[in-house]
């Protein structure tokens, strides 16, 4: 016999869908199916079940093999090791609970480390721009309910956030909103005609490298000022047309991603964008929200900010918080050589970061908390396998648009893999010891 | 004038934290008391004269004290931090915050400073003979109010955001800049006698900005207006002149909207 | 569990009337008892002040637009974190401290329980973290009403009982703690871009007027007969001349009675009423109007007020009155945050400076303190700051200064740049009355703890009453050699107990203590219609399950005290 389980949340992206159902074996250890969740989410569930998990933590050894050790071996090597560093780096925490997030800062502060999550590498220049210029937002729901004027600049949520435009930005039918994606009117800004671009009632191609130059332009055109003809590749006429689009709306909202968070400009992108939300406010309304891509990289931003006073990009190693990118991001802390030791989870900086930045990984004392076998695992010294959050244990996790919801727990862990949490607090327990901490 | 020289002599295996290196901090002091004052590498505190040799005591105040950095400091960060008078020498390049928050009194580093450099100045002089990092003269992140007073001069390079949120002073670069010059500025007054790329004047409330050199792409913002001389540095040439950002906000003064002023050198 | 003896202080409880007497408390196993035995730990309070645990009726300390102020303000924390120290976890933030400095700087001011102002229930989850990252200080959370759907739909059509039944579920749901109201209408016509300005303008749509949801939601809270009050932060917030507003808004509350159990005698609090006092037309000739809104407040004994007093710092403000919010970005063009939350509230986030040199800042302080110092009934006047809008909560012992000594109002008043506007626009010059310290008990304690219901459980010394207990170095018999030693007496207690665990010795923490998440479990007779309008509004419009809005499980809430509520009989 089987169960469903029923209002799970998917643990992938930052879209945070909490409608999917996933059946169960009758004895909760086996995961058999699962409906609603898009093909990225169905896969996170599914691939939990793959028979050649790695469940034990295992050590790297001189000769490149693996040995395997103990939670309490790993948990001991771990303590050690940022009990010893003068500057380690703890980095990730975007694919896990706020409760394991929680923890971590725990240890952080008391082994005086550096802590960051994935938005060094995302989002952190949005958090930059909102930390000079604000945020205009809402929550998902009200685009629902009121939008009818959806911006995508930079993103293309048809491949990384499947089920957005289905669930919020364009099809559904809202309070206000009946008439479903006929009530709305959609733009994209992309240098490529990508499948979400392909959609659009405008696609501005803009040139590469000039999003800020074309949002500045609309913001001249909002004030009715000389335009040059031609902006960022984009004829004056269509960036008025566009700024007219957007003021005749009744609610507006600019969806934005890594095509300018991480493009040249970078912060000044977003900045500019939310320039434009804000100017926008004096004629209708109109609201700003960046497209977080790993589904708790919005909690580790708010756990770090309410427990230290900063979203990522922490330094605690002077007994006390102090945050500045350029100097405290982990990409820059790795490729300048400031740190002694390295600590990852619920993040694959492998994969993501520029090679300088992965190959100290493999020159110091590391650490990596992760279910897979990723690049980060593989140039760690120690591999520790969790639990994957959200299907094999539960915890509290935020969506793009701040918004709280607790991920359950569907199935039950191969026998005897504790959770981020669980072996975190080995960590610290055993950290406190070596430190002598009240 | 008192000086005290510090001379490197252990090159820490991470990166040395000295904020300590400063007139303000070492006036009053002999040798070995500033020999005594604390560094960190890391979380691990250590003392100053664990990695310097130091020679010299300080004067009684910081305008009667002079300090002079020998050796490779290319891993110390925040030397001159938050200085109010004297001097501060660093005889080669050193690495993030030089002179960052400073007040007063006058800094020359003779090789390169990296990021950060003259962090929301209020006052004095900075000279950097070699290049500049990112962010010079720029604002404390979050923060509207940049640097405010004094002086910058780089006689090399300068990379991106240059001037962030400036509301005075003067930044003078005689080589070429990165991207992004006097974002978000509301005064002060930028000065390139080399060449620009773009982003130049981006949400400029108000200020100055003067380039010599060639500027890749304008903002549409800023509005070609007039020609005019300046005199700049004592020498007059011709300028092309732009006002802006028309996109964003400016104040009024007897209904006529003030914006900034952008000089392109013909 | 252990026992205290309190010796020899001067105690000021208004629950017993005791005026400064000397007297000994006892604490024992966790409450205040008559007497205990000799092995009890003594306390020489000798020739100091003793008091209840101080009660925090408003401050943004948890939640969502707390952390935005957080993320988005690292200039808040530069220069000025406190290390790691001891058990003290490190801290940060002037105008929006992190969580455990929250806790640790309430605790050191001698307060002991803190309601969270304004919770937007889709974010329950979220506001609920931060209380149980926020150490010692027992804490609540208001969730806001008076832009919700549900509500606007019910009262729209007068159903009272309908209402009672979403108010009950939604405390419930989101452990809350009371029905709070900001910008009645005016956060849902934000939505929009628009506003209600006054209590007559209906709202978008939905049709229904601030004054009909005030009201409505009056009846709704005394039909359930909850522990506090509905707490209202009025229309019109901020702007000149909106004095009128709030009046209009306090006669909602005229022929009502209050209905519980809990000893609560007002049917309506109106929050910062400093913000609401306001004349004039235009800031050119902005003037205070704190002696019409404390005339009001005298003669209408079914009403309470908190202050929110000016402290003339930098500080960041924040409120679910979004439009206030957008216009005061408008104003002074700092960076704006806004946070629409669907079907239910909004919020805005703005960084303000009171500059002294300002003469509108200048009079605003001055309203604050017109307001304590013209209300007769210290009982029914509570301080605050509006944490962090009107100043951090770090503020209060100067707040207490200014009250307590005419002498420290004087040397502010003539360092304000424009002194005589100042003079011309209030009437603190005239006010010479000295808060004593029983009014002050009164306004930080007994007061606060009756409004909210909280009567039996703290702000008082009575036997069986929580031993939340404060020892103060200041001698009530000696005469105050300089005003500033009453900021300081009151900046650091010399003792702090809560729930008879010694939390505060000297100033520093020696205890986490186990801090309590109080919240309101309202019963009401089944209600079908109101559970399937819950299901339709979550099926459709909500972009949550509804299986997951009510998710609040044990992790987040880890010791809940729930104040039990029997409204099915009604």
């Amino acid at each position: 016999m089987t169960k469903t389980v029923t209002d799970v949340i998917c643990p992938f992206c930052g879209t945070l869908c909490d409608d999917v159902e996933v059946v169960i074996s009758d004895d909760g250890k086996q995961l058999l199916e699962v409906y609603n969740a898009c093909v990225i989410g169905t896969e996170k569930f599914l691939h939990s079940q793959s028979k050649d998990r790695v469940t034990r933590p295992r050590m790297h050894q001189p000769d490149g093999t693996w040995k395997e050790v103990s939670y309490d071996e790993a948990a001991e090597y771990t303590a050690q090791m940022l009990a010893k560093a003068k500057k380690p780096l703890m980095f990730g925490w975007s694919s896990t609970n706020c409760e394991a997030q929680s923890v971590g800062n725990e240890i952080a502060e008391i082994s005086k480390a550096c802590c960051d999550n994935t938005a060094a590498t995302c989002h952190g220049t949005s958090l930059i721009a909102i930390q000079d210029i604000g945020l205009p937002s809402c929550t998902l729901g009200e685009i629902k309910n009121r939008a009818d004027r959806i911006i995508f600049w930079g993103c293309n949520p048809a491949h990384a956030h499947p089920r957005h435009m289905s669930r919020y930005s364009i099809f559904p039918r809202g309070f206000f909103t009946g008439k479903g994606q006929m009530s709305r009117k959609m733009i994209v800004v992309d240098p490529r005609v990508t499948d979400t671009a392909k959609m659009a009632d405008i696609h501005l191609q803009v040139e590469q490298g000039r999003d800020y130059e074309l949002l500045n332009a609309l913001r001249v055109a909002f004030r009715g000022e000389w335009l040059p003809d031609v902006v960022a590749g984009i004829p004056k006429e269509k960036i008025r047309e566009t700024a007219d689009l957007c003021k005749s709306g009744r609610f507006g909202i600019i969806f934005f991603g890594m095509g300018v968070t991480q493009s040249i400009s970078k912060n000044h992108n977003i900045d500019e964008a939310i320039a434009v939300t804000k100017d926008l406010n004096e004629y209708t309304k109109f609201s700003i929200m960046p497209m977080r891509g790993h589904y708790n990289v919005t909690g580790s931003g708010e756990v770090f900010a309410w427990q230290f006073g900063f979203p990522y990009s922490v330094d605690l190693t002077r007994g006390f918080a102090r945050y500045n990118p350029g100097d405290t991001s982990t990409i820059d802390l790795l490729t300048r050589g400031e740190i002694d030791a390295m600590f990852t989870i619920g993040s694959d900086p492998g994969a993501h970061f520029p090679i300088s930045a992965v190959k100290p990984i493999a020159n110091m004392p590391s650490v990596c908390i992760d279910p897979h076998l990723t690049p980060t695992s593989g140039v760690s010294k120690l591999h520790v396998p969790v639990a994957f959050n959200g299907v094999e244990c539960g915890g509290n996790c935020y969506r793009m648009d701040n918004v709280p919801i607790d991920c359950r727990k569907v199935v039950e862990p191969p026998a005897g893999m504790l959770t981020d949490e669980q072996f975190l607090i080995k960590v610290r327990d055993r950290l406190k010891q070596l430190k002598g901490a009240a | 004038m008192e000086t005290v020289t510090i001379t490197m002599k252990n090159q820490p295996a991470l990166y040395l934290e000295a904020d300590n290196v400063s007139p303000d901090v070492f006036a009053g002091k002999t040798a070995a008391q500033i020999a005594d004052l604390h560094v960190f590498e890391g979380n691990a505190k250590g003392k100053l004269g664990a990695y310097f040799d130091v020679n010299g005591n300080a004067g009684a105040t910081a305008a009667d004290t002079r300090i002079v950095v020998k050796g490779d400091v290319k891993k110390v960060k925040y030397l001159g931090m938050k200085m109010s008078a004297g001097e501060v020498v660093v005889e080669g390049s050193t690495d993030q915050y030089a002179g960052a928050w400073m007040s007063g009194g006058k800094m020359v580093v003779r090789g390169n400073a990296e990021a950060f450099a003259a962090t929301a100045m209020k006052g004095g002089e900075l000279v950097i003979e070699g290049n500049a990092g990112n962010y010079l003269g720029a604002a404390y992140r979050g923060d509207w109010r940049g640097m405010s007073g004094g002086k910058i001069l780089v006689k090399g390079n300068a990379g991106s955001d240059v001037g962030m949120y400036m509301l005075g002073g003067e930044i003078a670069i005689n080589g070429n800049v990165d991207v992004h010059v006097a974002t978000h500025a509301e005064g002060g007054r930028v000065i390139i006698k080399g060449n620009a790329k773009s982003k130049i004047g981006g949400q400029l409330v108000d200020g100055e900005i003067i380039i010599f050199g060639s500027i890749d792409v304008m903002m549409p913002g800023f509005k070609y207006v007039d020609d005019k001389e300046l005199e700049v540095d004592g020498a007059k040439a011709k300028f092309a002149h732009y006002i802006g950002d028309t996109g964003e906000r400016h104040k009024k003064r007897k209904g006529q909207m003030i914006y900034g002023n952008l000089y392109k050198k013909i | 569990m252990s026992e205290y003896l309190i010796k020899n202080g001067h105690v000021f409880d208004p629950v017993q009337g005791i005026k400064g007497d000397k007297k000994d408390i006892a604490i024992k196993d966790g409450k205040i008892v008559d007497k205990v035995s000799s092995d009890a730990k003594v306390i020489d309070a000798k020739g100091r002040t003793v008091m209840a645990g101080a009660v925090e009726i408003h401050a943004h300390i948890a939640g969502p637009k707390v952390n935005m102020g957080r993320i988005y303000r690292p200039e808040d924390k530069l220069f000025s974190c406190t290390p790691t120290k001891g058990m003290e976890r490190m801290g940060g933030g002037y105008s929006i401290p992190t969580t455990f400095k929250t806790g640790y700087e309430y605790a050191k001011m001698g307060y002991t329980t803190a309601m969270e102002a304004a919770m937007p229930p889709l974010f329950s989850r979220h506001v609920h973290e931060e209380i149980r990252d926020t150490p010692i200080i027992d804490e609540g959370a208001f969730p806001v009403f008076g832009n919700n759907w549900f509500v606007m739909e019910y009262l729209k059509n007068n159903e009272i009982e309908n209402t009672a039944a979403y108010v009950a579920w939604l405390l419930r749901a989101t452990k809350g703690y009371a029905v709070k109201l900001v910008n009645p209408g005016g956060t849902e016509a934000w939505a929009w871009g628009l506003n209600c300005l006054s209590v007559n303008d209906p709202v978008p749509y939905f049709d229904i007027t601030p004054a009909e949801i005030i009201k409505g939601l009056i009846e709704a809270n005394e039909f359930l007969g909850l522990p506090h009050s509905i707490h209202i932060h009025p229309n019109n917030l901020g702007n000149p001349g909106n004095y009128t507003t709030t009046l209009d808004t306090l006669k909602l509350a005229e022929g009502y009675k209050a209905k519980n159990k809990f000893g609560r005698e007002q049917v309506m609090h109106l929050t910062h009423a400093q913000f609401h006092s306001y004349g004039g037309e235009t800031w050119a000739n902005f003037e205070s109007k704190a002696k019409e809104i404390t005339d009001y407040v005298n003669r209408n004994k079914n009403i309470t007020i908190d202050t929110g007093n000016v402290t003339l710092d930098e500080t960041t403000t924040m409120t679910a009155d979004g439009p206030f919010e957008h216009h005061l970005t408008e104003l002074n063009h700092l960076k704006w945050a806004n946070i629409d939350v669907e079907l239910e509230t909004g919020s805005g986030v703005v960084p303000y400076i009171y500059s002294p040199n300002i003469s509108v800042c200048a009079i605003q302080w001055a309203i604050g303190l017109e307001l304590a110092l013209m209300t007769k009934d210290s009982m029914r006047c509570f301080i605050t700051t509006d944490h962090p809008n009107a100043g951090p909560f770090t503020r209060y012992p100067r707040v207490i200064k200014w009250l307590m000594s005419a002498k420290a109002r004087e040397a502010q008043i003539n360092a304000f740049k424009h002194k005589d506007k100042v003079l011309s626009a209030s009437s603190i010059g005239s006010l010479d009355r000295e808060i004593t310290l029983y009014e002050l008990a009164q306004m930080t304690r007994a007061g606060p703890a009756k409004s909210l219901g909280l009567t039996h459980i703290c702000g008082g010394l009575k036997p069986g009453m929580d031993a939340d207990v404060v020892v103060y170095d200041f001698n009530p018999e000696k005469p105050v050699a300089s005003p500033d030693l009453i900021e300081k007496a009151f900046s650091r207690a010399a003792h702090v107990f809560k729930n008879g665990v010694e939390v505060v010795q000297n100033g520093e923490i020696v205890s986490n203590g186990n801090k309590r998440t109080l919240w309101v479990d309202a019963k009401v007779k089944e209600n079908p219609q109101v559970m399937r309008d819950i299901n339709d509004k979550f099926l459709k419009f909500y972009s949550m399950t509804q299986a997951n809005y009510e998710a609040l499980g044990h992790h987040f809430i880890p010791n809940p005290l729930a104040i039990e509520v029997d409204a099915t009989q009604v």
